[in-house]
């Protein structure tokens, strides 16, 4: 049987799925960079922040960050991967979110440090505010999408938000709540505790380190 | 008690400068020329010295790891840092990455230099995007102050250090998993022995060191390994960044000494238990996988490697999970098991099935609804889980169920009573 008599099989792709993608310009500023951290040869190392350029490009051009096929098939082009190796990566890695979410990305942390110190109260309130029931749902107007993340490590601030890339430390319901208005608001308040505590340092100030001092 | 003069990461809580004009003024870079000099041997013989153990969990000695690697290669070799802070408990390499950037990248370039590697990888988890960002600054500044990079501190000796983001898999904090994702592959542990000091990233010689481990080798040389050695207890030396999360006044991370007693890391650092001391019911002392200790332990037990072990838990990543008498334990541990379900690379099948057979089963134990006789049968599988695995999630999913059974079998059997108490229809198959 020839090949013209095959049937391809084509997959069927969700409609929302772009049909082609291409690096824009700032996206194609940072390739150089990244692939002269790996050996020549190597270069599938790059895949990881390679898949980020993506889903950061897709944030920038359409409000919501993640990765289509079609940019991750341009991985594999550029990275001279089997577009398999490049899927399998994406959905391996639980930070790649593989359909559009909402502008802000609702990333809640609920291992036990943190629901020892109320992550249901938190959970709660971004239910109440969003009105997303279920995890990895996204709020009917767009803004909000809400996953259940496993341990974000800042235990010693639990329990904690991570919006985007920013981390929102020592919550509670209340400050859950406010701040999840001031994000529908559009101006995302400082990242780290919203208390005001200095870091990791106990609350009140810290009790050690105190007796330096640096020249500089 | 370790004074403000014996710590190590005098920027913990960034109240200074991260980047390298304040890192200078705290020490970091000062005749790192002079380190080199000594020779990597000299380097290798002082860590030894010093008595470092891994500060990423399994506390291996560090100098002894770096000796393997080899004198002679035709390869290149390289140091691997491990910064995929995951174990849940677990923040203080997030505040070394942040905060004392420097320490960490002046380690890499004494440490690269005693294993004779050309270059460090530092893998840092995702999730951490902007400590990724001060990381990244503080390379680009080193690499411009020629402290990296060709000649590396005027030594002869060419180094680079670059960054690598993970993208969210606890299971890539495992040595060879975090290879397999470096080398853009999903990140499933490999079968060892081959060791990575003999075939490593890239097929190559590598050693992979946790964050803690690296960013204290700078100073150990420094000041010599008979002070890091008066620090600590025998075997356990220096000291340690404890992070000290859950029911306590005042969560905070802290440096201490190796073998600071609980009690007194808790109560002087983090404000105390929740309600007082008689309040407490238990600890995870060393993040999620080592096994809980119940406040009968938690008395008088010191923390360091060895004083943990023989109370059958671990000092783990010194993470100190605390909970009060208000907790439910079975939940709390419950929760860790879906944890590593999810973790699960599902490479191996004890793993894969038994992580979620595990977490159905506690999910039956928080409710009770279970019998008496399932929670020997649990026990059994935790024991057919741990050492039949290719990695140690395994083992590190089997071992806080073990605690849990070890410590509080008259709680979960309660549990059950009053379930069947409540509902003594018989129950449908599971």
């Amino acid at each position: 049987m020839g090949e013209s008599a095959q049937t391809n099989p084509v997959p069927m792709r969700d409609s929302f799925q772009p049909s082609t993608f291409a690096f824009d310009a700032e996206s194609e500023g940072a390739i150089p960079g990244i692939l002269a951290k790996y050996p020549a040869g190597r270069q599938a190392s790059a895949v990881l922040p390679m898949l980020y350029l993506v889903q950061n490009q897709m944030r920038r051009q359409t409000g919501s960050a993640w990765v289509p096929i079609a940019g991750m098939d341009e991985v594999a082009r550029r990275l001279d991967m089997a577009p398999i190796r490049v899927y399998e990566v994406a959905t391996f890695y639980f930070m790649f979110n593989l359909k559009p979410i909402g502008t802000y990305h609702l990333q809640v942390c609920t291992t036990t440090p943190c629901w020892l110190r109320g992550s249901d109260e938190v959970v709660a309130a971004c239910r109440a505010a969003t009105g997303i029931e279920g995890w990895g749902e996204t709020s009917g107007d767009g803004v909000f999408t809400m996953t259940e993340v496993e341990c974000l490590g800042a235990c010693v601030n639990a329990p904690i938000i991570q919006v985007n890339d920013d981390f929102y430390e020592d919550l509670d319901g209340d400050s859950t709540k406010q701040l999840l208005e001031a994000l529908r608001r559009g101006e995302p308040p400082k990242p780290g505790s919203v208390k005001g505590r200095q870091t990791s340092a106990p609350e009140g100030g810290p009790t050690t380190l105190t007796t330096l001092q640096f020249e500089s | 008690m370790l004074l403000d003069k014996d710590r190590i990461f005098t920027n913990l809580y960034g109240l200074h400068d991260p980047l390298l004009k304040g890192a200078r003024a705290r020490g970091d870079w000062d005749a790192t020329k002079a380190i080199l000099e000594k020779g990597r041997d000299a380097i290798v013989e002082e860590v030894k010295a010093s008595g470092l153990r891994g500060r990423g969990g399994a506390g291996f000695p560090t100098g002894l790891k770096w000796s393997f690697m080899p004198k002679q290669s035709d390869r290149p070799c390289y140091l691997v840092v491990n910064a995929d802070e995951s174990e849940p408990g677990t923040c203080k390499d997030r505040d070394i990455l942040r905060h004392d950037p420097h320490k960490l990248i002046e380690g890499c370039l004494v440490a690269g230099f005693a294993m004779g590697a050309c270059a460090a990888y530092i893998y840092i988890r995702g999730e951490f995007a902007n400590e990724a960002k001060v990381l990244q600054a503080a390379i680009d500044e080193a690499y411009a102050a020629g402290l990296i990079g060709k000649e590396a501190c005027g030594s002869g000796y060419s180094f680079d250090v670059f960054l690598h983001r993970g993208a969210g898999a606890y299971i890539c904090g495992e040595e060879t998993g975090l290879l397999e994702s470096l080398e853009g592959k999903k990140g499933l542990p490999r079968l060892k022995p081959p060791f990575p000091a003999a075939v490593g990233l890239y097929g190559c010689p590598s050693t992979v060191n946790n964050v803690e481990s690296i960013a204290v080798a700078p100073t150990i040389m420094r000041r010599g390994a008979a002070w890091f050695n008066s620090l600590g207890r025998p075997r356990n030396s220096g000291q340690k960044v404890f992070c000290i999360s859950g029911h306590v006044n005042k969560p905070c991370n802290v440096e201490e000494e190796l073998g600071i007693p609980l009690r007194e890391l808790i109560e002087r650092y983090a404000g105390g238990v929740r309600g007082g001391w008689d309040n407490l019911l238990a600890v995870i002392p060393g993040g999620a996988s080592v096994p809980v200790i119940p406040k009968s332990v938690c008395d008088d037990v010191l923390m360091d490697f060895d004083s943990l072990r023989d109370v059958k838990s671990g000092l783990g990543t010194a993470a100190v999970i605390v909970m009060d008498k208000s907790t439910d334990i079975i939940k709390a541990i419950a929760r860790l098991s879906k944890f590593y379900m999810h973790e699960s690379c599902g490479q191996c099948t004890p793993c894969r099935e038994g992580t979620g057979w595990m977490w159905r089963v506690m999910t039956r134990m928080v409710a009770g609804r279970a019998e008496v006789g399932e929670i020997d049968t649990l026990d059994q599988v935790t024991r057919q889980i741990e050492g039949h695995t290719i990695c140690a999630l395994g083992d590190a999913a089997a071992w806080p169920i073990q605690g849990l059974i070890r410590h509080f079998r008259p709680e979960m059997e309660q549990r059950i009573a009053a379930y069947k108490a409540r509902a003594p229809m018989p129950m449908a198959a599971e």
